[in-house]
């Protein structure tokens, strides 16, 4: 199938291109961008007033399969990235069984294969169990075409072992992503320490459970002289840590979730379980931070930590509730508003963060518009203005604080391979 | 006190979601439930043909017993569940245990918890009204509330009181209410404990902080006792009961450098001779027993207007 | 459209007439006690008592009904009203209560009157005094001392004033405005 996408505001960051122009899909290829296109046998789609972009890539979500079916699926969660415009997302390994070993990662490829309307990355364990203890088999585990390595949901407590990880996942070729939290100093916290979880009576989580644990990874990545990437960062101080890293050379990439920089702890109020999640919702001047970090360039990326549950494991006390929110849909409305709209980053720097830096940081493909690259696309309506509802979820849950407020800004259109897998607003379920 | 006041809060979560003009209503109200108890038949039908739940996920006899006595004095037909032998073993979340009591047409869900926001997670789930009667560290409104009634009768109103609050702050949810309460109706609040055990955000409640006794103590017209729990295991490094006696108890010794007509409150149960000492409990300043039986009243008044509230588009998830 | 029903003056003649009427009904007026029911209904009984007691050289009792908490129909009321207390305190036991309001209507608020009197004792007798009554009866109920019976419809209304609570003394009938 051919496609022609006219008239579209073509943003391309990595090779500077940002013009209205013509782009023609061909075998799932991007085979031309130029004015005014002729192709007799091509799908036509008016994309006057829309931009393209290369598709968004996610570096932190959950997919839930195999194990925790009820939550999430391959096939549900990789139609709810579609909608939210993404053409790759990377599956955190905290599965049942846990993807530690290539028997496992085979079998998650086999559903994959069949399931997955976007392309699925794995992210596999970087120790056996997620238990901080015994290094997984990276060189197989790189064989077997997974993309990246993380504890993700646990860090790797053990500082021996972590300078151990990062070392053999250098040799291997593969990327680590740390979930950097000190679960001393966490305890049992259920939201940000403060005065709001002071005056509700509820165990906070200080910021130092999360930047004392950044600076152990930055030591680490220091004297190992390998790259690592920080996930999820919350608070003021993992960001002024972060950005001092980079400018001692060393080699630090980190990610913001738009939780993070759209809400705050204020949301906990009303003891709301789809306001719990880890790292909590932080202080408005953490807020404020991430935000700034994000412009500036100290956080690489935007990723979502899409993290589904299902309702009895929300609609329950505040501290019995599980961690986790979904992502995939809210996050470019939310990051469009919330940066761009405001005039604090151009939609061009967001593309980055949301596409570029990903494919960048695991080494993944996408990211770019190149002629000749695989057609991963979206196509955004910028002016779309729309009230987020529980209806409207593609994911299989709905764990999400956001239903009910004012979003613009929207995916219209999402190609994966050249396929047109969402269609002004509609899963096409044809592919 | 004027004739009109439109009550429209269908569930009592805590103080702090009340105004000063509502808490003063609910004062008011249950200063005309108190004679209720007084007559030889105690019982009006207000409630007539209303059902209260009763849901104790954790142990209370007395906030038990005296929500049950408020609840039979107005008529209210009264069913005890004790959570922990019931639903909760098998697994049943908040929501489903509320949605299934609503099935049995409950109006008043009185709920006691282990966890902090209980009851506002119960409150989503239902439309009946919820009274809150404790949950975790969070808040304990009645308590509040009848200890606010108390300290009204004696001084006749609440502002430019001088009120200490003595004891573990940092777990206590009689002290979040009572915080809320007094500052609402221009009390001025010193919170006293040893500095292990004070919150740490304390002060951005609006109160002062000491670890000075004496100092809590000067120029206070009532202090408010909470019960030490020793037993808890998040703090290490705790006074030892003798010591936190010596240092913390509130004694006659200490209390000869009080205000002659200080009131002594305790929300109950006492610990003898390691929060406060017998001759005090037992003593002339000790308003105690007064704070058991204004209980009932303020709880007569709290259920009378959260089930008669007159409610608006009450938001119902699912 | 409003008229006046009863002038202060006419007000005062007529309550000195009920308190006539109340010693001539009673060969012994030892036990009698005076009850007011919320609002109005508690300052008639004190202006009845007082003239009651200057005619009888008696210090009778008198005390005050809120009935709120008795009436059938709390559920539906639009707006919750404001609870005060009752206070009788004296033992009501072998008493014969004058219960006293301002207008007899439906016959409800008496009903709710009754009951909450039984719970207070077993008085000898109960018997009711109103300034106005105005008809429509939902129960059997019938005043024992009447000021003045005015026949009205269902869409007018009745308001007694009374300077304890309103500033002045006077009854007016008027047509109710449907909104």
């Amino acid at each position: 199938m051919k496609y022609l996408i006219k008239n579209a505001r073509i943003i391309d960051p990595s090779n500077n291109f940002d013009k209205v122009a013509d782009l023609l899909i061909e075998d799932g290829k991007i085979a031309k961008i130029e004015a005014d296109i002729k192709a007799k046998d091509a799908k036509i789609i008016d994309a006057s007033g829309l931009v393209c972009a290369p598709g968004f890539i996610d570096l932190h979500t959950h997919l839930r399969e195999p194990g925790f079916e009820g939550k999430e699926t391959i096939f549900s969660g990789t139609r709810s990235a579609a909608k939210g415009g993404y053409t790759t997302v990377c599956m955190m390994p905290n599965t049942n069984p846990t993807v530690d070993n290539i028997q496992t990662v085979k079998l998650v490829k086999e559903i994959i294969k069949k399931d997955a309307l976007v392309n699925v990355q794995i992210v596999a364990a970087a120790t056996l169990a997620r238990k901080g203890e015994t290094l997984t088999d990276y060189i197989a585990l790189k064989k077997e075409g997974v993309a990246a390595l993380s504890d993700d949901g646990s860090p790797v407590e053990n500082t021996e072992v972590m300078r151990q990880v990062l070392i053999e996942a250098a040799r291997a070729g593969l990327p680590v992503a740390s979930h950097a939290e000190d679960l001393k100093l966490a305890k049992n916290g259920v939201m940000n320490d403060g005065f709001i979880s002071s005056k509700l009576g509820l165990n906070g989580i200080s910021n130092a459970s999360e930047y004392k644990a950044i600076e152990r990874e930055i030591a680490v990545a220091k004297e190992t002289k390998t790259p690592l990437h920080i996930c999820h960062i919350s608070t003021k101080e993992s960001c002024e840590l972060i950005k001092k890293a980079k400018a001692d050379g060393i080699k630090i990439t980190a990610e913001a979730t738009p939780h993070h920089f759209t809400l705050t702890e204020k949301e906990c109020e009303d003891f709301s379980g789809n306001t719990k999640m880890n790292p909590p919702l932080r202080s408005q001047g953490d807020a404020e931070a991430v935000k700034q970090a994000l412009k500036d360039g100290t956080l690489d990326a935007i990723a979502t930590d899409h993290a589904p549950h299902a309702p009895h494991e929300k609609e329950v006390e505040f501290d019995l509730a599980l961690f986790g929110i979904i992502g995939l849909e809210t996050a470019f409305p939310l990051a469009y508003q919330t940066l761009v709209e405001s005039g604090l980053i151009t939609l061009n720097k967001l593309i980055e963060l949301m596409s570029v830096n990903p494919a960048k940081i695991f080494k993944i493909p996408g990211g770019n518009l190149a002629v000749g690259s695989k057609a991963d696309i979206v196509l955004l309506d910028l002016n779309k203005e729309w009230i987020y509802s529980k209806d409207e979820i593609l994911s299989s849950s709905r764990n999400t604080p956001y239903i009910g407020r004012k979003m613009k800004g929207s995916p219209a259109h999402t190609f994966v391979s050249g396929r047109h897998i969402f269609k002004e607003g509609q899963i096409n379920e044809e592919f | 006190m004027t004739d009109k006041f439109i009550w429209t809060k269908k569930d009592l979560l805590g103080i702090e979601y009340l105004s000063a003009a509502e808490i003063e209503h609910i004062l008011d109200t249950a200063a005309s439930f108190k004679e209720v108890s007084t007559r030889d038949i105690k019982k009006v039908p207000a409630l007539r043909g209303k059902t209260a739940a009763n849901l104790f996920y954790e142990p209370s006899t007395r906030t038990r017993v005296s929500f049950e006595v408020a609840e039979k004095r107005l008529s209210c037909d009264v069913i005890n569940m004790d959570m922990k032998a019931s639903s909760v073993l098998k697994g049943e979340t908040l929501a489903d245990t509320g949605r299934n009591l609503e099935a049995l047409k409950i109006d008043v869900f009185i709920i006691r918890h282990t966890y902090a926001g209980a009851a506002n997670v119960l409150s989503k789930f239902v439309k009946g009204s919820v009274i809150n009667a404790g949950d975790g560290k969070h808040e304990h409104p009645t308590q509040a509330l009848l200890d606010m009634y108390t300290l009204r009768e004696k001084f006749g109103k609440i502002k430019g009181l001088n009120v200490a609050i003595i004891g573990d702050i940092s777990h206590s949810r009689v002290a979040r209410s009572n915080i809320w309460g007094l500052r609402k109706l221009g009390a001025n609040v010193v919170l006293c404990a040893p500095e292990i055990i004070l919150p740490k955000y304390a002060r951005e409640f609006g109160v002062k902080v000491t670890s000075n006794i004496d100092e809590a103590l000067k120029d206070a017209h009532a202090i408010n006792v909470l019960r030490m729990q020793f037993e808890r295991d998040d703090i290490k490094s705790f006074p030892t009961p003798s010591e936190y006696f010596k240092n913390y108890g509130i004694t006659k010794e200490r209390l000869k450098k009080c205000r002659p007509d200080i009131v002594v409150m305790h929300p109950g149960p006492m610990n003898r001779g390691l929060e406060i000492s017998s001759d005090v409990a037992d003593g002339k300043n000790s308003v105690i027993l007064e704070q058991v039986t204004n209980g009932i009243a303020v709880r007569m008044a709290v259920l009378f207007l959260t089930i008669t509230a007159k409610r608006g588009e009450n938001e119902i998830l699912n | 459209m409003e008229k006046v029903i009863q002038t202060a003056d006419a007000i005062e003649k007529t309550l000195q007439r009920m308190a006539y009427e109340i010693m001539e009904k009673h060969e012994s007026v030892d036990n009698i006690v005076f009850v007011g029911i919320r609002t109005r209904g508690v300052y008639l009984a004190k202006r009845l008592k007082e003239k009651f007691d200057k005619a009888a050289s008696k210090n009778a009792p008198i005390g005050e009904l809120d009935i709120t908490l008795y009436r059938d129909d709390l559920s539906q009321i639009a707006d919750a009203p404001v609870i005060k207390a009752t206070t009788i305190n004296f033992d009501i036991n072998g008493k014969n209560i004058i219960l006293t309001d301002d207008v007899l209507y439906t016959g409800r608020t008496i009903r709710a009157a009754l009951t909450e009197l039984a719970d207070f004792g077993r008085p000898a007798s109960i018997e009711l005094a109103v300034l106005i009554d105005r008809g429509h009866r939902e129960l059997p109920i019938s005043a024992n001392y009447i000021g003045k019976s005015v026949p009205t419809s269902r869409k007018e209304f009745i308001q007694v004033k009374l300077k304890e609570e309103d500033k002045e003394d006077i009854v007016i009938l008027g047509e109710r405005n449907d909104r």
